[in-house]
């Protein structure tokens, strides 16, 4: 994608940093697949590529189908219709080479209640051929070093989670893919997985997840791809979606100028309540056009902020709902 | 192709006697059970009148094996449908490993302990049953084996239909129960009416129990030929039928 515009210095600090290019070689094709179970067609005519050391999100609200389509990438589930290449391996036809390549990380999963950490840990390690990652390292980066010996059933949900990304890691795949990863930790544990993901990414390797957060989507996707009733809506990166989708910003600042509401008014729609005024405008120019009338009326402010809209505004422009109903 | 079936099988055996009531179930009752059996027979020997010949001396061992066969089985069935309800078997899938490995594995388990325990009952049931001298102990495992096997096949047709974990322990009882009750394995199949004798020429544990009996009797192999037949068909149907009905979720 190319760069931002102008105005976009207030987005920085509320966006990630996108790859300055748009990745060219395709690590994931899937092209018009669709599943059903029974008569319920869970997933119809997705089609999406993910690029080489991307991070790749699938958004959507329950029973969207994220899972099942993740699952048919994954070759754990046989699609009924289309095509999908990964690592330019068919997940049906050669689905132990793949699983050699690529980490998983279910949604819902459960090992033996008595397995202990370190032996799941050490049994993941040896069902591959390929040179794994330090397990010991891992289970310290996801704070579970001191749970080694525990048993499964007596590890809490959160730890859980970390284990089974632990076990999505441990063969260090090429692409790793993350079903709901951060859905019942707590924030301190959620912003860890983020950094790992980052991390792997930073390592040359290709990420698909899903999550519910939109927050978590903004600050790790580089793309994301909303789903609903089973068919992808749209597709670009956070930022992408909102200037195509949600292009309105406002300011809102206080002022006891009396000339403020007049000045402001050239700029864009103004909303006034008391001292407090909201502008309303599209556009990544809007902010320095503010700022520019501001100075120009030598108009001063007890309070600036900005209000952009972000991809739960989005996914409510383009569903009708928010994504948690 | 069977990579990591070594470690899955030890991994799980490990995990099994983790279980309270794992080991004792499984190992501890049996063998106090035959021993309790084998002081009783031992008794009746002492009364000739009431030894009727070598039947018991012959039915306690095939008795005993082939309950903790039937055991072994139930509990496999019921850990299959744990490990499906659970997702398990669906996080293994996500692995290089093959999902035949991940059932031989749960199969190799159950013989191991099998084979574990009947080892111990041998060992603590010398002093009543005479093992050793004219018993062919080599046969008799193999016949358990051929048995056991073929009565974990059965299992794999219950397990890969029975609908959740909690049915799996009933339903594979119900299934399983009758057709020991009219195995041979309690009573002589000859004092039951025609038609019930009929019958049980379709039930493999009748098959299972001659050749138990048999072998631990000294019978000769060629004498037998029939039951080996009658289990490694069934063997092999019921494999058939479960690697096509076999459900991981
Ligand atoms: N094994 C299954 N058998 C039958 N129906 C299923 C199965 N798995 C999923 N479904 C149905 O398919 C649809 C899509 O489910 P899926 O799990 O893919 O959604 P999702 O987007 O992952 O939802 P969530 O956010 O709740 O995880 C749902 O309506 C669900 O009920
Ligand atoms: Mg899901």
């Amino acid at each position: 994608m190319t760069t931002l515009g102008t105005g976009s210095r207030a987005l920085r600090g509320y966006l990630p940093p996108v790859a300055a290019s748009r990745p060219v070689q395709p690590v994931i094709r899937v092209a018009g697949v669709r599943k059903a179970y029974g008569k319920l067609v869970a997933v119809e005519d997705v089609s999406f590529d993910v690029g080489d050391g991307e991070i790749f999100g699938l958004i959507g609200p329950n029973g969207a189908g994220k899972t099942t389509t993740m699952e048919c990438v994954e070759g754990i589930r046989r699609p009924d219709r289309g095509t999908i290449a990964v690592l330019g391996l068919d997940p049906v036809r050669d689905v132990y080479a793949l699983q050699e390549r690529i980490g998983v990380q279910l949604q819902q999963a459960q090992l033996q209640k008595r397995i202990t950490v370190g032996e799941a840990v050490s049994l993941w390690s040896r069902l591959y051929r390929r040179p794994q990652a330090d397990g010991q390292r891992l289970l310290e980066q996801l704070g579970l070093a001191e749970k080694r010996g525990a048993w499964f059933m007596t590890l809490s949900g959160g730890q859980k989670q970390r284990l089974f990304i632990a076990l999505a890691l441990i063969n260090d795949p090429d692409v790793v893919f993350l079903d709901e990863l951060t859905t019942g930790l707590d924030p301190q544990a959620r912003r860890a997985i983020w950094e790992l993901v980052r991390g792997i990414r930073s390592r040359g390797k290709t990420v698909v997840l899903t999550t519910h957060l939109m927050e978590e989507a903004e600050k790790l996707c580089d793309r994301v791809a909303i789903i609903e009733h089973g068919r992808i809506i749209d597709l670009g990166s956070p930022a992408d979606l909102v200037r195509r989708h949600c292009p309105e910003r406002s300011v809102v600042l206080s002022t006891a100028d009396p000339a403020a509401g007049e000045a402001l008014a050239r700029v864009a729609r103004v909303e006034r309540d008391g001292a407090r005024y909201t502008i309303h405008g599209t556009g990544d120019d809007l902010v320095t056009e503010v700022i520019h009338c501001l100075s120009e009326h030598g108009i001063r402010v007890t309070d600036f902020r900005t209000v952009l809209p972000g991809l739960e505004d989005v996914f409510l422009r383009l569903t009708g709902h928010s994504i948690r109903d | 192709m069977l990579r990591g079936l070594w470690n899955l099988t030890w991994l799980e055996i490990k995990i099994f006697l983790r279980e309270p009531l794992g080991a004792i179930g499984t190992i501890v009752v049996p063998v106090l059970l035959f021993v309790l059996l084998g002081r009783v027979a031992a008794a009746r020997d002492a009364a000739p009148e009431l030894a009727a010949g070598g039947v018991i001396r012959a039915g306690v061992p095939a008795l005993v094996s082939m309950l903790i066969a039937v055991s072994a089985v139930l509990s496999l069935v019921t850990v299959i449908s744990i490990y499906r309800e659970g997702g398990i078997l669906k996080r293994l899938r996500a692995t290089p490993l093959r999902p035949a490995t991940i059932l031989i594995a749960h199969v190799l388990v159950k013989l191991l302990l099998t084979a574990a325990t009947m080892a111990i009952m041998m060992a603590a049931g010398k002093r009543y049953y005479a093992v050793g001298a004219d018993v062919p102990v080599f046969g008799f495992s193999l016949a358990l084996l051929l048995t056991t096997w073929s009565i974990l096949s059965i299992g794999f047709v219950i397990a890969s239909v029975v609908p959740t974990a909690r049915f799996a322990q009933p339903v594979g009882a119900i299934i399983l129960y009758p057709m020991l009750a009219v195995s041979g394995l309690f009573f002589p199949l000859r004092i039951l009416p025609d038609w019930m004798q009929a019958a049980a020429r379709f039930n493999p544990l009748a098959y299972s129990v001659s050749l138990l009996q048999g072998t631990w009797q000294g019978d000769a192999w060629s004498a037998h030929l029939g039951d080996v037949a009658a289990l490694v068909l069934v063997f092999a149907a019921c494999t058939a039928v479960s690697a096509r009905v076999f459900r991981w979720e």
